[in-house]
């Protein structure tokens, strides 16, 4: 048999054919690059490749970088393979990354979502031999209601708040997550930003994607200028000094990891909104499925009883230990492997 | 259930008190009234029978979602609480119309006791196939058990006072005792009018706070009354016009347990109502905790246990007398008539006062509270002598001043995930001491430790982990704790031939290394001084 397209090393995926790796973590000559958070695009590499659409995320979080864009479905050649990058849905610019050897095609998932947000290109499934594919939600209880619904519960929160007087605080991840929230609501009163978010908010904004106007909370922002403001903001802001300072406040907290009430009771939020930018069960099994791969490689998250599950399915199933997930949306150490 | 779902979506919702205080008064206003008395039974821990096993709905649940029970199994790990875990896992009910009432829906519970097992799988399957996620959570949690809704029963009561009008003390009254939700209208359990007799009910009881500072911040030393406290089982004993009950203070009647306590109904004057403490009684005081627990959990006590272990009510106040509700006089004049009253019994009943400990000052009694083991208690209890019996947990009027805990060092060897809030982490550790070269597990224990240093073992035990048993995980023996008991006893069920009571771990001993923990002969040594 021939050698595999890709291989998994210490310093993360390889292709040996191109001697290239995919979202390695330790320093390397050459990285392709899935999306911006930052398990993902590490810094230290000597040359990048990402999608035109990922580089100013990516190049504000790395300072100078040697990096080259690339459009979506553009075929690219690097020694023996030819690379392309496809729409992953997991956040502005995110993409799965294909590697073709002779007709042999190896897919990468970086991060996925399969339901689009209206925010990230959409989800693109990639015809494929092997598929490298996250699981950070690969348990069937993670089944996420459809997008509209959970906009919907927040709107109605943020403004329940807002005739109660009540600043609402929102803790989200800064990239991505946050610009899917401010997008999706109703915009029923004023958007306030934490630092942290203004800034990825003013990249994007300025790439072209619709977002809605938003102001930096702090000198001169706050509560009593802005009543009944929505302020989006890291999770680590929650509880904080800085969000006492919105006077009467109810805090919520975005993520997929809500829809367990034991972690939502451990955090101390009364409420929690079920908003991921990972696919779910339902998302996961039907992303493998459209790829038509024999071979399927789990990572980043419940890889254990998902390889399983994926095997009595009759998949080829593996499992790759890498360190993805360390930072996107987990703001829990984990139980299950 | 939908009036039910939304209760319980608004208590979930916050963690203020007063936003649940008003959710559940607004229930009570609005919910049909059959919901409501179900609501107050399950608050106060009355549940329905099981008509289904926790096996049956695994099963069911698995295979209506078309998933193998062990993937099912692996999610329970991960989410730690069944109810929600099933409700999470079963596909989006199709005919999900007006559900049925918390009432009809506990009645069709109840009635599918001794039907055939795919009578029942099938009404179960139609019911979730009718009910949305929460209510979904809610039935699962009606057949399982365990119904916490973050709401203490003072807190419910609370509510239903201002809902009807009622008296609180007078609602907590009558919530206690032996009532059926089944069989009782809301309209009489909040009727104004407490003429119609009290029955076997018992008081509230009152609850005594931690003293965690000395008692010199207790001030005058003349104004406090001193006794043991007694490492038994808190019960009431009530000796009415035709009834005659022990209740425990989980509100457990259980009387039939303590068989030798018969001869005080033929003696104890009528209206008569004490608190005190149960326990098992050798020549001249108590015997340990693990005699007493022999009997518990038995339908019927072997002749054998009550000659070696017979029980006794050590009395320490007198709440109803001559069929009086002296419960607002102070505690010195409750206490005297009760000396009186047992005074005039005759000798050999199974009845005697809990002895008041005569002391010169707060440094007298400190040194008479390091003799508490000898005396096989806990420690002491401080009551402020003109307080009144008051209902709940009221600081300021009773103290218990425990004695310091017993603790050995020992290393981890298995730890396992939490539930509820901390499913997520590992939080319930199996630990072991040395014998020789080897280690021997001795006790669990799972409480102590702050969430932070609970996520930090998490992150340890997932790198450290050398084989998994379903949820649990073998670890390295590596992390070493202080683990704090208040009592040991012989155990010959368990390997290390010990066990402990109350185990919880007071420190992680990060400087401490795994060489340097205690033996099981240390543990055994501490036995012969709890024999005393
Ligand atoms: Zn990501
Ligand atoms: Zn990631």
């Amino acid at each position: 048999m021939a050698d595999p397209v890709l291989t998994f090393t210490d310093r993360g995926i390889y292709c040996p054919a191109g001697d290239f790796f995919i979202d390695p973590w330790r320093p390397v000559d050459r990285a392709l690059i899935t999306h911006g958070h930052s398990d993902h695009a590490r810094w230290g590499h000597r040359r990048y490749l990402a999608t035109h659409q990922a580089l100013p995320v990516i190049r504000h979080r790395l300072g100078q970088i040697d990096a080259q864009g690339i459009g979506y479905g553009e075929a690219f050649r690097i020694g023996g393979v030819t690379v392309s990058f496809h729409p992953a849905g997991h956040v502005p610019g995110s993409a799965q990354i294909a590697v073709e050897r002779d007709g042999e095609v190896w897919v990468v998932s970086g991060d996925y979502k399969v339901e689009p947000d209206g925010l990230a290109e959409p989800f693109a499934p990639v015809r494929c031999h092997a598929f490298i594919s996250e699981c950070t939600f690969g348990l069937p209880v993670f089944r996420w209601r459809p997008q509209a619904q959970v906009m919907a519960d927040i709107s109605r929160w943020w403004a329940a708040n807002a005739a109660a007087g009540k600043t609402s605080i929102l803790g989200a991840y800064s990239f991505g997550k946050a610009q899917r929230l401010m997008a999706g609501v109703d915009p029923i009163g004023p958007i306030l930003t934490h630092g942290a978010v203004e800034e990825t908010t003013a990249i994007l904004r300025a790439q072209g994607y619709a977002l809605p106007d938003t102001i930096r909370a702090g000198q001169g922002v706050d509560a009593k200028t802005h009543p009944g403001a929505l302020v989006i903001a890291p999770p680590s802001a929650l509880g904080s000094a800085w969000a006492r300072k919105f006077g009467p406040v109810d805090e919520a907290f975005a993520s997929g990891w809500m829809a367990v009430r034991g972690i939502r009771r451990r955090r101390s939020l009364g409420t929690g909104f079920t908003v991921s930018d990972h696919a779910d069960w339902d998302g996961l099994n039907a992303a493998i499925r459209a790829t038509g791969c024999e071979r399927v490689f789990v990572t980043h998250g419940y890889t254990a009883p998902f390889r399983r599950w994926l095997a009595e399915q009759g998949y080829d199933a593996g499992i790759v230990a890498t360190e993805f997930g360390d930072d996107a949306e987990e703001p829990l150490p984990e139980v299950a492997e | 259930m939908r009036d039910f779902a939304a209760l319980f979506a608004a208590l979930d919702g916050t963690t203020k008190t007063g936003a649940k205080l008003a959710a559940l008064t607004a229930y009570f206003q609005s919910a049909p009234e059959p919901d409501r008395v179900w609501t107050i039974a399950l608050l106060s821990g009355r549940r329905p029978k099981r008509s289904v096993t926790a096996t049956e709905l695994r099963e069911w649940a698995a295979g209506a979602a078309g998933l193998p029970l062990w993937l099912f199994e692996e999610s329970y790990a991960m989410v730690g609480d069944l109810a929600e875990t099933i409700a999470l896992i079963l596909p989006a009910p199709l005919h999900e119309d007006e559900p049925p009432s918390l009432d009809q829906t506990i009645r069709a519970l109840m009635a599918l006791t001794g039907q055939s097992s795919e009578a029942r799988r099938e009404a179960i399957l139609r019911v979730w196939d009718r009910l949305g996620q929460t209510e979904r959570l809610l039935f699962n949690k009606l057949i399982t058990g365990g119904f916490r809704m973050g709401v203490s029963q003072g807190l419910m009561t609370r509510a239903l006072a201002q809902a009807t009008g009622v008296d609180e003390a007078v609602l907590a009254h009558r919530l206690m005792g032996d009532w059926l939700p089944q069989h009782t209208a809301f309209a009489d359990l909040v009727a104004e009018d407490t003429a119609t007799g009290l029955g076997s009910r018992p008081y509230p009881f009152a609850l005594a706070a931690p003293l965690e500072d000395g008692p010199e911040t207790l001030g005058d030393p003349q104004d406090w009354r001193a006794e043991w406290k007694w490492d038994g089982i808190r019960g009431q004993l009530i000796q009415r016009e035709g009834a005659f009950a022990l209740w425990s203070r989980g509100e457990e009647l259980i009387t039939d347990r303590f068989p030798e306590f018969a001869p005080l109904a033929d003696f104890l004057p009528r209206g008569t109502v004490i608190d005190g403490e149960v326990v098992a009684w050798g020549a001249d005081r108590p015997l340990p905790f693990a005699e007493l627990q022999k009997r518990i959990g038995r339908k019927t006590v072997p002749k054998r246990l009550l000659l070696d272990a017979p029980a006794r009510l050590l009395a320490y106040d007198l709440l109803e007398d001559g069929g009086e509700d002296i419960r607002p006089l102070p505690y010195a004049t409750r206490r005297a008539r009760m000396e009186a009253m047992v005074a005039a019994l005759p000798a050999g009943l199974p009845l005697g006062l809990s002895p008041d400990i005569a002391f010169a000052g707060w440094a007298d009694l400190a040194a008479i509270r390091a003799t508490a083991r000898a005396a096989q208690a806990e420690g002491l209890m401080l009551k402020r002598a003109t307080s009144p019996y008051f209902v709940g947990r009221k600081r300021g009027d009773w103290w218990k001043w425990k004695l310091d805990p017993w603790s050995v060092d020992a290393v981890m060897i298995y730890a396992q995930a939490g539930h509820g809030r901390r499913a997520n982490l590992f939080t319930d550790f199996t630990f072991a001491v040395r014998q020789g070269n080897e280690l021997v597990p001795f006790t669990k224990a799972y409480s102590g430790l702050t969430d932070a240093e609970f996520a930090e073992i998490t992150r340890w035990v997932g790198k450290n982990t050398l084989e998994r048993f379903g949820p649990v995980r073998r670890v390295k023996p590596e992390l070493v704790f202080e683990i704090a008991f208040e009592g040991i006893q012989e155990s010959p069920r368990h390997k290390s031939g010990i066990a402990l009571r109350f185990p919880r771990m007071a420190r992680w001993r990060r400087d401490k290394p795994v060489d340097e923990i205690d033996t099981i002969e240390g543990l055994r040594d501490l036995l012969n001084v709890a024999r005393g």
